[in-house]
């Protein structure tokens, strides 16, 4: 499987999804170089689902978030076929206002603590991960703090 | 009363019943840094555990937004603080990938020694405190702590001669390095070496002729293959369930195709076996800086030089994801850059943080004494889980 | 059976009941006079130095209590972050605090010291405080490393505490990011220094211009 066959893969399936929009980003070899994919939100577990089994990318590397300010919160994803040395970036941008997703828990076991994290850090609300709560906050902290809108060195009395 | 006749034996039946939650605070003595496991015991027997991370919680990502591209390669080294240097890697050739800035073939080089001498420092103290955990602190598992904190002391004097810091450096930038190797450290770098090379094959006949810890280890905490690509740890943890997979071969960085080494895999997924990958690592790592300090190149350190901490780099827009091999797997980091002084949102993949998702999965069914030989052949270190 | 994981049982904070950090503060100030010993040792021993001549036994009692106490100071290992390690590196083979008299040991309950190694968090901070009020008295704090001093390169992040003063009550203060074994040791002899000026078997002295 290289990286040409699994482009056109999922070209022919995915065909509402943008693979490798801009042009090449990194000096690294080409053929080391991930497939970028831009996916509307409702497909991305099913594409994680075609990664997994046409694909062969069984690796899942990690899942975040990223907070384009007006423009809404953008999901990204990384799996990886660990024989074949490709990788596949999957991106989904959630309109503005938007913070809910479906889940790659599903799919992916190790999605379960990445999405905890994203929910923890941004507030997105991952539909069908089993138990969303907060990871690296205590469970009762106000705020998501990876959102641009919250500062830095917001205050916490009494210990700040 | 008793009726001793008929009831000679006396059996206690635990499933389903008395189930008890424990804590595991995020301060106990096996030496890993704060985690809280909240286990649930039926008798000894550990039937689910919810790991509490957060701890250590420092606000990386957030602080990296604040922080420009010349400042933070030294606070990133406090992510893997007992490799420092494997983060800041990451960070840097993140940037560079980014801005498409060369980094001379002097300082690919010196960063691959650097890299391979934290390996072996990050194994050393694993080794120290994974058969400290299992023996005691007091009893005899500080022999090998100790053993081995004298060797991880020859590598630091190494550093501290080069950097001028023992745990924490700043000493990459983006472009290449920051200081050079001064005279001698290639002589004392091979001593050393070569000592540490000799004592480590002690440590194995001193740990595998013991039967308790064979008994401690073996079939203990086994990682399925398919677990293991499932829930995404990397390093030696996926070396030990059998996968083929080492970054350094994959996807060469930083002049790695250059140098001849193997790839040590082990197919039992137990901690044995991610102790052997560990100690075959250790041999590696040691033929690799050899290696480069006979073929090390002359030139400049740095694309950039003269970079001083407030100096201004300006990365244009645009995004990587670059991935290193430390000593715990995968350490990665997304960069998204948007043509100012300071990146637009930076993520790092921390490979204790993955290597970490996987102790639910495998726990439950052992024993308490073996969630410290567990934890400790998973060497979890906080700052990258935490961030 | 579905295993269901437990919820996780953070202590409630404390900081509810107080109104604000102003009243925080005040609370953290008022650090006990001595320490927590039995008024009938305190009121004898007030008796034999205001006794003609019994500051003679006072000063021979106090001499070697101190020595005693600052000869086996007994750290509990509270590594949080990098500075673990150089900790760790401390109390190891090169830099050995055992000859100090230092023996680190897990349990609170049976130390006297806590190195607080590494930055604190606000998730952290009320385990921190379990972890000290559980210390017996007489008992010490050394700030670690500029993370604990003040709360070090994160000092600007929101989950970050600046510095373990603000949760307990710091004797020794030790700078460095991390800071070598050498400054820890430093930091440790400074500690014994203090803790032989205790005066009247307890009482903590001023600070001595000459010494600190």
């Amino acid at each position: 499987m290289t990286r040409e066959q699994a482009k056109a893969l999922i070209d022919e399936r995915f065909s509402s999804a943008q693979v490798d929009g801009d042009a090449p980003t990194s000096a690294e070899a080409t053929a080391s170089r991930p497939i970028v994919v831009t996916l509307p939100v409702d497909q991305w577990t099913a594409f994680a689902q075609f990664a997994k089994t046409t694909l062969g990318c069984r690796f899942f590397s990690f899942s975040s978030a990223v907070d384009w300010k007006e423009q809404g919160l953008e999901v990204v994803a990384r799996i990886d076929n660990l024989d074949d040395g490709v990788g596949v970036m999957m991106k989904a941008r959630l309109g503005p206002g938007v913070s809910a997703c479906p889940s790659l828990v599903p799919v992916f076991r190790g999605a379960e603590w990445m999405e905890r994290e994203c929910y923890d850090m941004f507030g997105i609300q991952f539909e069908g991960h089993p138990d969303l709560r907060r990871m690296l906050l205590s469970d009762d902290w106000q705020g998501h703090p990876l959102l641009k809108s919250y500062a830095v060195d917001t205050p916490h009395p009494p210990y700040r | 009363m008793l009726d001793t006749a008929k009831t000679s034996k006396v059996e206690f039946d635990y499933s389903g019943g008395e189930r008890l939650t424990m804590n595991m605070g995020p301060q106990h003595p096996s030496a890993h840094g704060v985690f809280r496991a909240i286990l649930t015991l039926e008798g000894e027997t550990i039937v689910g555990v919810d790991a509490v991370i957060g701890y250590l919680h420092r606000c990386h990502e957030k602080l990296s937004e604040t922080l420009t591209y010349a400042q933070y390669p030294s606070i990133a080294s406090k992510t893997d603080y007992v490799a420092a240097m494997t983060s800041e890697l990451a960070y840097v050739m993140a940037a560079e990938q980014i801005g498409k800035i060369e980094v001379p073939k002097r300082a690919q080089y010196l960063r691959v020694i650097m890299a391979e001498l934290q390996r072996v420092a990050s194994h050393l103290l694993w080794l120290g405190t994974w058969c400290m955990d299992m023996g005691g602190a007091l009893g005899g598992g500080a022999t090998v702590f100790l053993y081995c904190i004298r060797e991880r002391e020859l590598i630091l004097d190494l550093f501290e001669s080069l950097v001028g810091a023992r745990l924490l450096y700043g000493f990459y930038q983006v472009g290449g390095t920051r200081y050079d190797i001064p005279d001698g450290w290639a002589q004392k770098c091979r001593e050393t070496i070569n000592l540490i090379d000799a004592r480590i094959g002690e440590y194995e006949s001193l740990l595998e002729d013991n039967p308790f810890f064979l008994a401690r280890a073996q079939g203990v905490g086994v990682i399925s293959r398919e677990l293991a690509e499932d829930v995404g740890i990397a390093g030696p943890l996926l070396r030990g369930s059998g996968v083929n997979f080492d970054l350094r071969r994959a996807a060469p960085y930083s002049s790695y195709e250059d140098f001849t080494f193997n790839v040590p895999v082990e197919t039992g997924g137990d901690c044995f076996a991610r102790y052997r990958v560990r100690m075959v690592e250790f041999r590696e790592s040691i033929a690799i800086v050899r290696q480069a300090l006979d073929r090390l190149p002359d030139g400049a350190i740095s694309s950039r030089p003269g970079l001083k901490s407030v100096a201004q780099i300006r990365i244009p827009k645009g995004e990587a994801y670059a991935r290193v091999e430390g000593p715990r797997g995968e350490v990665g980091c997304y960069l998204i850059a948007d043509g100012s002084a300071k990146p637009y949102r930076m993520k790092w993949r921390g490979a204790s943080f993955s290597n970490l998702a996987v102790l639910p999965h495998i726990i439950p069914g052992h024993k308490i004494a073996d969630v410290v030989a567990i934890m400790g052949s998973v060497d979890p270190v906080f700052g990258e889980v935490d961030r | 059976m579905e295993i269901k994981p437990p919820v996780p049982q953070i202590p409630a904070p404390i900081w509810r009941n107080i109104k604000d950090l102003q009243e925080w503060e005040q609370t953290h100030q008022r650090r006990p006079e001595g320490d927590k010993h039995s008024q009938l040792f305190e009121s004898v021993t007030e008796g034999i130095h205001s006794f003609p001549g019994g500051f003679v036994v006072t000063t021979v009692a106090d001499a070697f209590l101190n020595w005693a106490r600052k000869s086996s100071v007994w750290p509990v290992t509270f590594g949080l972050a990098c500075c673990a390690i150089e900790m760790m590196a401390t109390f190891a083979s090169r830099f050995d605090v055992e000859r100090l008299g230092m023996v680190p040991w897990a349990s609170p309950r049976h130390s006297d010291l806590m190195v607080v190694s590494g930055t604190v968090t606000i998730k952290m901070a009320p385990m921190l405080e379990r972890i000290y009020d559980q210390m017996p008295d007489p008992k010490w704090a050394v700030s670690m490393g500029s993370c604990a001093n003040s709360g070090g390169p994160f000092r600007h992040g929101y989950h970050v505490v600046k510095g373990v003063d603000r949760v307990i009550p710091v004797d020794v203060y030790v700078p460095g990011c991390p800071p070598p074994p050498e400054s820890l040791l430093n930091g440790l002899l400074l500690l014994q220094d203090q803790i032989a000026h205790f005066r009247k078997t307890g009482r903590r002295a001023l600070p001595n211009p000459k010494v600190d």
